[in-house]
């Protein structure tokens, strides 16, 4: 029997999501930033497929009928439908944005300080 | 009985509203028939409450509109009360407002439409106001009434306002008030820790629970507030000052109902005086020294409605001094019969007023007699009324109370006596000077006098009847066994008088032949001294008349006391607390702020990537605090 | 090592340099193609665990229409040139540094976690399409549903954002 500890998909996890991180601090493209988080909102959903996993095979080991783990596949699946929403109107969003200012550096998106 | 008698206040408000909103639309028949008409219509609904009252077997009725204040352990309820005192007081309110009402709309024909329906709505909203005073449950509901009153004697005082004089009257007659107010305030606080309720019913049945200090601290702070709105010493200079409000304002609320609230706040709550005799003396005698301060003031008085407003004033003591002396029928009944000869009398100044064409000084008047025939005769009445001559009914009342002071202390029947004597000397110095003798006005003047309309007159009459006839509802057991109908009337609410001595009859009657005969002596010497006063010079006065006229210089004497010091303080507070202190403090925290905005502003590039970075920093942050606090 | 294993840090590998890549490479075309790739991996971990729902959702919705999607708009901006300016150095190492940071307090404050163990292979049937199908039209339904109508507001709100505006100037 294979077995693999739930570290490891843990680690994987956060290591994705550190790398989400440092591509959102690190460059200017607005683009980039937004693949940037959809890649963290990807290392999130490992983490809970892994969970779902985990708790279902603790609890099939009492009962072979036992469906424990399936909201947390679900969830997986309901994220992916707010991702696909928030995609696309992030994404007009920055259509928009090129249309105003020809261009999609965030650098030129400081009309915060005034 | 209960469904109408949320009416009666009601009208009035409604009146008020309608007046108040529509200044700018209405006309001003429609104004005056308004104004009046809710007043007529209250006064019927009191006279129906009053018929109700006075028939045999009647109980207090209480009636809950709808919970006031309603706090943990404390209920006030907006409740009104409907017994002998306050159906009594209605019935004096709204009969009196209706004439008063009347005769304002020819009194005050000269005004423009919208400040007509101004001082109607301001009339109207007293009258409600007034209503609450006597008709609330509880001292709460009455202290809204009371400040209410307060504040339109305020706007009424200062219904001319284009005049700044008269600015500063309202202005001093509200802040005077105000400071009795406060004493009133305390008094409903302290009774509300006391007792735990304010309503009348509980508060007199638990107060023979309290200790008698407890007692008399509040019936002395109760007292205080009366000082103010009855224009009691030190708190009376405001009512002479008051009279720069329109005549039928002054009939009103200066000499018939507002003042009198004080009367009937001491007389509403006679329990609680009754357990407290300190505070009983201390009313008899401000309200003694009041009545012959201000009686000796108004002997050197010239103007017409300061004379009348400083005789209000000594009446009020009078009152007082009844309700000291245990006498609270006598001061009730005093102030029933002193509302009618006195709205008469300012009534009638009033129409004499009008001839002259806003002519007050009555050095400038006389000869009034012919010209004016039913003012004249109605306001006979009532100075024969005021000076306490039989069978007028201020004879009646006044007889009452001189009788309760004697029964007291002879003291106070002394200085009572006394003031009384000099009442009926001012007044038939009033009389003559204004009524016999040659007239000593302009030229313009005398042409123009003329009798004063219908809508004028009509009230005068009416009034004149009651001058008469008010006071035979109260006839002394002297004369007749159980004639005393107020009395027995009055009986459930306030108790009789504890009589300490016993003096037979003949000696009564002596007594009283004996103030009446020097009434009349008073008279005659009046007559002789003024009836044919032919100019309007003045003598120049001397030492006591100096004195008197200048009113005791009570008025500079608390400018030096009060209001210099006040200024002074004023100054001082806005000049260097303020600017130095104040501003400085304000203008120091400003500078901080903008000078810590400065370093501050680095922070805010207005780049995304610079908060997002410094979010992820404070996100660490706080996993490596968590992970140590584990730790 | 049994073959899930290998194949385990193969796809581990695959995901972690794709994602390096994608935030490093100066085309965004590239990264965009790199970013499909992290997905691939990440889909085949999906089936690894035996969600194989999931799997196929994440392989037709992320790496099929929504990175066809960001290819669409970087084309159609005209994008594809390696010209992006940079930020200074100092800045990209503070970022660096505060996501290397994050990586390891995160690992630190999770490490502990040891006690379970995730099977790789097929014992029940929870990531098949049979099994959470029949939980979403049931328990679920209402969500979904409510999740349509999300869909289109972001739909509305995407014409509205991206429509020239024509009675207004641009700003």
């Amino acid at each position: 029997m294979p077995i693999i500890p739930v570290n490891y998909y843990i680690f994987l996890s956060l290591a994705l999501f550190a790398i989400g991180i440092v591509g959102v601090l690190t460059r200017r493209n607005a683009i980039i930033i937004f693949m940037c988080i959809e890649l963290m909102l990807n290392a999130v959903n490992i983490l809970l497929v892994a969970f779902s996993k985990m708790h279902h095979v603790a609890a099939f080991a009492l009962d072979k009928t036992t469906t424990v783990g399936t909201e947390a596949q679900l969830f997986v699946f309901f994220i992916m439908v707010v991702a696909a929403a928030e995609v696309t109107v992030g994404l007009a969003i920055i259509v928009m944005l090129y249309r105003n200012i020809h261009s999609v550096d965030i650098n030129f998106l400081n009309r915060l300080k005034h | 009985m209960s469904k109408f008698i949320f009416l009666i206040p009601l009208l009035p408000f409604v009146g008020f509203l309608i007046n108040g909103l529509g200044r700018n639309f209405l006309s001003k028949t429609l104004i005056g028939i308004i104004g009046s008409g809710v007043l007529v219509a209250s006064f019927v609904l009191s006279l129906l409450a009053f018929s109700q009252v006075s028939e045999p077997g009647f109980t207090v009725q209480v009636i809950n509109l709808f919970d006031f204040i309603k706090v943990a352990g404390l209920n006030i309820p907006f409740a009104f009360q409907i017994d002998q005192l306050s159906s009594l007081f209605l019935l004096i309110i709204t009969g009196i407002g209706s004439l008063i009402h009347i005769y304002s709309i020819a009194y005050m024909h000269e005004e423009t439409p919208a400040h007509f329906a101004r001082y109607f709505a301001y009339l109207n909203l007293f009258v409600f106001s007034m209503l609450l005073l006597v008709m609330g449950a509880n001292f709460i509901v009455m202290f809204i009434g009371w400040e209410g009153v307060g504040l339109c004697s305020y706007l009424l005082i200062g219904y001319w306002f284009g005049n700044n004089s008269y600015n500063n009257a309202a202005k001093k007659a509200f802040i005077m008030n105000r400071i009795g107010d406060l004493g009133f305030l305390l008094a409903i606080f302290w009774m509300l820790s006391q007792f735990g309720s304010i309503t009348y019913a509980e508060v007199f049945a638990k107060a023979s629970t309290a200790p008698v200090t407890v007692l008399t601290g509040i019936t002395i702070l109760l007292f205080i507030g009366a000082m103010g709105k009855s224009a009691q010493i030190p708190l009376y200079t405001w009512l002479p000052d008051a009279m720069a409000g329109p005549t039928p304002v002054s009939a009103l609320i200066h000499a018939a109902t507002m003042v009198t609230a004080g009367i009937y706040m001491i007389a509403r709550s006679n329990v609680l005086y009754t357990l407290a005799p300190t505070a009983q003396h201390l009313v008899a005698i401000v309200g003694i020294a009041t009545a012959l301060l201000a009686a000796t003031i108004a002997l050197k008085q010239n103007d017409i409605k300061k004379i009348l407003a400083y005789s209000t004033v000594s009446q009020l003591g009078l009152m007082f001094m009844a309700l000291g002396v245990g006498a609270y029928t006598g001061g009730v009944f005093h102030v029933m019969t002193h509302a009618f000869f006195k709205a008469l009398l300012f009534l009638g100044a009033g129409s004499v007023i009008h001839a002259m064409h806003h002519e007050q000084d009555i050095m400038k008047m006389g000869g009034l007699r012919k010209k004016l025939p039913i003012t004249h005769i109605t306001f006979l009445i009532g100075c024969l009324a005021i000076a306490g001559l039989p069978p007028f009914s201020g004879f009646f009342s006044k007889d009452e109370i001189l009788a309760a002071a004697h029964d007291m202390h002879p003291i106070y029947y002394a200085l009572g006596v006394i003031t009384s004597l000099m009442t009926a000397f001012y007044m038939f110095r009033l009389y003559f000077l204004t009524f016999s003798g040659t007239f000593r006005g302009t030229e313009a003047q005398a042409e123009h006098l003329h009798e004063s309309p219908f809508s004028m007159t009509f009230p005068l009459i009416i009034l004149a009847l009651f001058s008469i006839a008010g006071g035979w509802v109260g006839i002394p057991a002297v004369f007749a066994e159980n004639a005393h109908k107020l009395s027995a009337f009055l009986l459930p609410v306030l108790p009789e008088r504890h009589q300490h001595h016993h003096f037979s009859h003949s000696m009564e009657l002596m007594m009283m032949g004996a103030v009446v005969l020097l009434i009349v002596v008073m008279i005659l010497i009046a007559a002789k001294k003024f009836a044919s006063v032919k100019s309007s010079e003045e003598k120049q006065l001397s030492g006591l008349g100096k004195f008197l006229a200048n009113k005791w210089y009570v008025d500079e004497f608390y400018d030096l006391l009060v209001v210099k010091p006040v200024s002074q303080l004023a100054a001082f507070l806005s000049k260097v607390v303020d600017q130095k202190i104040i501003d400085g403090l304000v203008n120091g925290v400003g500078r901080g702020v903008q000078f810590s905005a400065r370093q501050l502003r680095w922070l805010q590039s207005g780049q995304t990537g610079s908060y997002v970075l410094i979010m992820t920093v404070s996100i660490i942050l706080f996993f490596i605090f968590q992970l140590l606090w584990k730790a | 090592m049994h073959i899930t294993e290998i194949l385990f840090w193969i796809l581990t590998a695959l995901a972690l340099f794709s994602a390096l890549m994608v935030v490093s490479s100066d085309n965004p075309v590239h990264s965009v193609l790199w970013l499909i790739l992290v997905f691939m991996a990440i889909t085949g971990h999906y089936i690894l665990m035996n969600a194989q729902f999931l799997a196929i959702v994440n392989m037709i919705v992320y790496a099929g229409a929504i990175m066809v999607l960001f290819l669409f708009v970087i084309m159609f901006m005209n994008l594809n040139k390696d010209s992006e300016p940079q930020k200074s150095v100092w800045l990209r190492l503070a970022a660096v540094v505060s996501g290397g940071s994050l990586l390891l307090i995160l690992v630190a404050a999770l490490k502990d976690n040891g006690g379970y163990i995730n099977s790789m292979k097929g014992e029940g049937s929870i990531g098949l399409i049979k099994n959470l199908g029949n939980t979403l039209f049931t328990e679920y339904v209402v969500p979904f549903e409510i999740s349509s109508i999300l869909f289109l507001s972001a739909m509305v709100g995407a014409v509205v954002l991206g429509k020239k505006e024509s009675s207004t100037p641009a700003a």
